[in-house]
């Protein structure tokens, strides 16, 4: 007679993931090299604001991009132009990036000679936010087109990011885009959560979004060598 | 829908699990965190198929929902968050990021059957 009985094994099942992460944190943390990653949904501007910076931060820091995809090349591509370097990870059918792909496309590359290194994730408000993917800092872009609600319809990648960036805002006027209804609905999910508005396309905001980064790289800097 | 690749990490753990205890694993608790960022109903639908014809076939996913609580930086204490659309203490309405519980994904226990040993 076989007795069904209960054994306690406490296992964290993204283990794996976060051992990974973890370990690419120390590593990014011991080259000097601040590690921005982006998450949205499809077509909230992650490419075109990461074109835009990636140009506007080279006269003076060392940059390089890594760009997730389902299939195409074709973000890698237009980053390209920004005359960073650029790596595309094709993820096929997987809707998210996970830190040992992030691991593997960084083979190679001598991370101590980057100041910046963008991660952009694949278009998805949902499942990017379980995979920490050993970042020093997480984005979550909305861009004024798709209204003022995307917070309260996806918390937990709101509440998975450290800051918001609110795109296209050329467009603000055009969709009557309600700012302060979106910034109330971001605190209410992340109390405290810093917030951008910008053009990449016109460039307004684009220079205290450049600012701040340049903030976070001495901070993360010091940090590691105080 | 990334429920189905995190139902098969869950087969490989508990797979791992119960070979190495030398048992049959006849069911998987799971406690999910309302912060996990996986959806219940599709993770138990992925589970079917991801045991496969895997030794864990047949098994079932029991799921224990995990609220978030947070502990209130006014109240001093530990409180469960009535809703993910407003991280803000239920009883002072205090908002705060001080988050104890609600992220798990997490194998705590096995329901195993101890594999019958042939005469």
């Amino acid at each position: 007679m076989r007795e069904p009985r209960l054994v306690e094994v406490r296992r964290n099942v993204l283990k794996q993931n976060d051992v990974i992460a973890r370990a690419l944190r120390e590593q990014f943390q011991a080259a000097g090299v601040f590690v921005v990653s982006l998450v949205s949904s499809p077509g909230s501007g992650k490419t075109a604001l990461l074109e835009k910076i990636l140009t506007q931060l080279q006269p003076q820091y060392r940059v390089a991009a890594l760009v997730g995809d389902l299939a195409t090349e074709n973000d890698a591509i237009r980053l390209a132009r920004s005359k960073a370097p650029v790596r595309q990870i094709t993820t096929g059918t997987l809707c998210h990036l996970e830190a040992a792909m992030v691991q593997r496309a960084l083979q190679g590359w001598e991370l101590n000679q980057l100041d910046y290194l963008f991660i952009e994730n694949v278009g998805n408000l949902v499942c990017p936010s379980s995979y920490d993917l050993g970042e020093g800092l997480r984005l979550v872009l909305m861009s004024v087109t798709e209204g003022e609600d995307k917070p309260l319809k996806y918390p937990t990648i709101f509440n998975s990011s450290d800051v918001a960036v609110i795109t296209k805002n050329e467009l603000a006027a055009a969709v009557e885009f309600d700012w302060e209804a979106a910034r109330q609905r971001i605190e209410s999910v992340r109390p405290g959560m810093q917030i951008f508005r910008l053009s990449a396309k016109t460039g307004e905001g684009m220079q205290g979004f450049q600012d701040f980064l340049a903030q976070r790289l001495a901070e993360h800097r010091a940090l590691a060598h105080p | 829908m990334h429920e189905l690749a995190i139902a098969m990490g869950i087969v490989e753990a508990a797979t791992e699990e119960g070979q190495r205890r030398g048992v049959r694993v006849s069911a998987v608790h799971l406690r999910l965190g309302a912060l996990s960022g996986v959806v219940k109903d599709a993770l138990v639908s992925a589970y079917q198929v991801a045991c496969g014809d895997s030794p864990l076939a047949g098994s079932r996913l029991i799921v224990e929902d995990v609220p978030v609580v947070i502990l209130c930086p006014k109240c001093k204490d530990d409180k469960t968050l009535i809703s993910l659309q407003s991280f803000t203490c239920p009883d002072c309405g205090t908002p705060t990021m001080n988050i104890v519980r609600g992220k798990e994904l997490e194998v705590f226990a096995l329901e195993v059957e101890d594999e019958e040993v042939p005469r």
